[in-house]
């Protein structure tokens, strides 16, 4: 097998593509950077000049607000040039491909592109295409990966949990088209979390899930006892109806967080939730803005998180 | 043209035999062995010491592209792919565009190949027409152009009821029937066998299940209709058990695998590589040796190469964008051998499974060294390593996993109806 895409032959990080194969100590340095930058959010002046005179290119082959709004935010805070472009809606449906899109915008001299793709695997064909002074960030392929969002969720963890190392959490719903489940899945065994679980609907489970190192629950009594984080997926409308699950109503019935739910887990556990929610399909809304979620600071977590990330990658941090 | 093969090892896949000695052509057949027959008169001599001679290689699913995709490939170039390959008859699948449902399709193709003189080409025909699933075809007219078999390729019957009624009509006639084993609904939208790797990477699978399904329908037509039928390109482990379950139970059902499928699993995609883009999908290790071993006790009756050229642009995709397929034409001998030296079979046995093997079941007659026998030959140095390059194959496909893969055997020699089509350059540190 080739040798990690995403590492440099020095073992530093060229680009983030996925969290699988990230040594620990990367994954923590990430971290510890990211704690530095919350702090620059909260001034008057809301910018470092670590990645002045760079140009970032928001490649998004597939329409996000949320994400495409905290990478462009986090990449003006470190005073990065931002161009955002939606190709879904331009130069792919003139026919060009993939390849052509990437290397007219390499020609622009972009120093870093962020990509979000519906196919799994796309931004590892944008890398392998590039010079390695351009680099590449994940910002979510198909079901594969959404490095990260698994990033500020463990940075999330070690905000109010302290360590990893004696924690049990769960991940709950749609495990099978999510790449963030699969993202976190490998983000907290890299941190040495001694019990994942994974909590769903056999419908909506992967082949061989068990091998990337979860426990499988297909109940919420047994799979939330005693965990110290619930880490709720969004059911994605089209999953809804149809041949895996029969209604949003009977996937709340069964698997929707409520309080009663959630008493069985710890009485410290925190809730996350990567967003958007969908209120009353996955998550009851008295849990959503309970005093047990940490969904809100996610978010505020989410540009630190990404600032990190740049900066490391192309900012020598 | 008078031959003379000099110094080969003689490999019969037929007799299981091999020993050395002089092999004779005269015009288009064998003539004799050992020593120069009284009265022959030698034009040419090829130099086979410490070379292997053999029946020419018959492979049962090349496609060549004609017509329709001849921006993918043409006769001239993958017929010169098979002759470099030591391939001296092939089958190609109707999936053309338009697909092989005509008569005058299957004669234009059949005479545009011939034309060619390299290999010789068996074309199999469409089984419904346009490959749509729904209405038969003229398999008696298209039979009389030319096909050997009668095929859906990769395309799905609206119903078993078709595939019910085309056994019936099929075995009316005699007529073979090849069907690739997969229930369209169970891998519909998939890319990857639903495994470990596509569980990783987030591929969308095709289970098992969907080829196990289409082969429990397909034998229980076939014992209805008492229909011949031809399994292409099994993948599963339990695929493999039940063909051997149903040949025991004295069914005629004979199948193949890919040269694919027999070196490498889901493992190889490794990060997403789409060359290992195949169909049907690369399996898991489990899987990868049942077929290793089904081919070697005999429920698995030859090894195809699925030669499928596809450019760039098919290929340089997000994986599950990529089209499926690979070239392989050129790599069918060694990844034969490779297969054969990691089973410590031997030789004869080995090269059954890319000649004789297929041959019965094209209804050809037994590939033999035997004088009399049609001199489609193969010269080849078993011993030779070589790296796979892209650029230096004869193909218009350049898409292989097996890229960098240091294999071992060469060809130096194809002959087809006793001429020489295919001569590898000496090496430069040899005279000629």
């Amino acid at each position: 097998m080739p040798r990690n895409p995403q590492l440099n032959q020095h073992g530093e990080l060229q680009h983030l593509l996925s969290i699988e194969g990230l040594p620990q100590d990367v994954v923590i340095h990430i971290l510890d950077t990211a704690r530095s930058f919350l702090p620059v959010s909260e001034r008057e002046i809301k910018k470092v000049p670590l990645l002045r005179g760079k140009s970032v290119f928001n490649l998004f082959f597939e329409p996000s607000t949320r994400t495409r709004t905290t990478f462009e935010i986090a990449a003006k805070r470190l005073s990065a040039d931002v161009v955002n472009l939606n190709i879904a809606t331009s130069s792919q449906t003139k026919g060009e491909s993939l390849i052509d899109t990437v290397a007219n915008l390499a020609a622009m001299h972009a120093d870093m592109f962020v990509v979000r793709h519906a196919s799994s695997g796309a931004p590892y064909l944008i890398a392998r295409h590039l010079t390695s002074d351009i680099h590449v960030v994940n910002a979510g392929d198909g079901r594969h990966a959404h490095p990260t969002q698994a990033l500020l969720d463990v940075f999330a963890i070690r905000h109010y949990k302290g360590e990893f190392s004696n924690l049990k959490i769960a991940i709950v719903g749609d495990i099978l088209h999510s790449r963030v489940a699969r993202s976190e899945i490998h983000a907290l065994t890299t941190l040495g979390v001694p019990e994942v679980r994974v909590v769903g609907p056999r419908t909506l489970m992967p082949a061989q899930v068990e091998k990337l190192g979860v426990r499988v629950f297909h109940d919420m009594a047994t799979g939330l006892k005693d965990v110290d984080v619930v880490m709720m997926l969004r059911l994605q409308n089209e999953r809804m109806n149809g041949a895996l699950l029969p209604s949003a109503q009977e996937f709340f019935k069964s698997y929707g967080l409520t309080e009663e739910r959630l008493a069985v887990a710890a009485s410290n556990a925190i809730v996350m939730h990567p967003g958007p929610m969908n209120r009353g399909v996955e998550i009851d809304s008295a849990v959503a803005d309970g005093s047990q979620s940490v969904i809100l600071p996610q978010v505020t977590f989410g540009i630190a998180v990404r600032m990190a990330v740049m900066a490391i990658l192309a900012g020598g941090g | 043209m008078n031959l003379r093969i000099a110094n080969g090892l003689l490999v019969d896949p037929v007799a299981g035999t091999e020993h050395k000695a002089d092999l004779f052509v005269a015009g288009e057949t064998i003539v004799d062995e050992g020593a120069i027959p009284a009265g022959f008169r030698v034009d040419r001599v090829i130099d086979a010491t410490g070379k292997v001679v053999c029946p020419g290689l018959v492979d049962l699913s090349a496609r060549l592209r004609e017509p329709g995709f001849e921006y993918r490939a043409t006769l001239e170039s993958e017929l010169a792919a098979a002759v470099a390959g030591g391939v001296t008859t092939l089958a190609c699948p109707p999936d053309t565009e338009p697909p092989l449902d005509e008569p005058g399709l299957v004669e234009m193709l059949k005479r545009r190949a011939a034309s060619l003189r390299l290999a010789h080409v068996h074309p199999i025909g469409a089984l419904t027409q346009g490959l749509r699933g729904e209405r038969l075809t003229e398999m008696a007219e298209l039979t009389e152009a030319g096909c050997v078999a009668f095929s859906q390729d990769d395309r799905p019957f609206a119903d078993l009821t078709v595939l019910w009624r085309s056994l019936q009509y099929a075995t009316t006639f005699g007529f073979p029937v090849w069907l690739r084993p997969e229930d369209p609904g169970l891998a519909a939208g998939g890319v990857a066998h639903d495994g470990e790797v596509a569980t990783r990477l987030g591929l969308a699978g095709i289970p098992a299940v969907a080829e196990t399904i289409a082969i429990a329908a397909i034998l229980l037509l076939a014992r209805e209709t008492g229909a011949r039928v031809h399994l292409c390109r099994l993948s599963t482990t339990e695929g493999v058990e039940m063909v051997r379950k149903a040949r025991a139970d004295g069914l005629p059902v004979t199948c193949d695998v890919s040269a694919h499928h027999i070196h490498l699993s889901e493992m190889d995609i490794g990060y997403f590589d789409a060359h290992c883009r195949l169909s049907p999908p690369l399996r898991s290790l489990r899987d990868r040796e049942a077929l290793v071993r089904g081919l070697a006790d005999g429920t698995i009756d030859a090894i195809c190469s699925d030669h499928t050229p596809i450019d760039d642009d098919g290929k340089q995709l997000p994986f599950g964008e990529a089209e499926p397929g690979a070239t392989g034409l050129e790599l069918l001998l060694p990844l034969a051998l490779k297969w054969g030296a990691e089973a410590n079979l031997p030789l004869a046995r080995i090269l059954e499974r890319v000649t004789s093997g297929p041959a019965r079941l094209l209804n050809l007659p037994a590939p033999s060294l035997a004088p009399g026998a049609a001199a489609d030959l193969c010269v080849f140095d078993r011993d030779a390593w070589w790296r796979v390059e892209p650029s230096a194959l004869k193909s218009q496909g350049k898409n292989t996993p097996f890229t960098g893969y240091e294999l071992q055997g060469r060809v130096c020699a194809t002959l087809v109806g006793g001429r020489l089509v295919y001569e590898s350059p000496p090496p430069p540190d040899r005279k000629p």
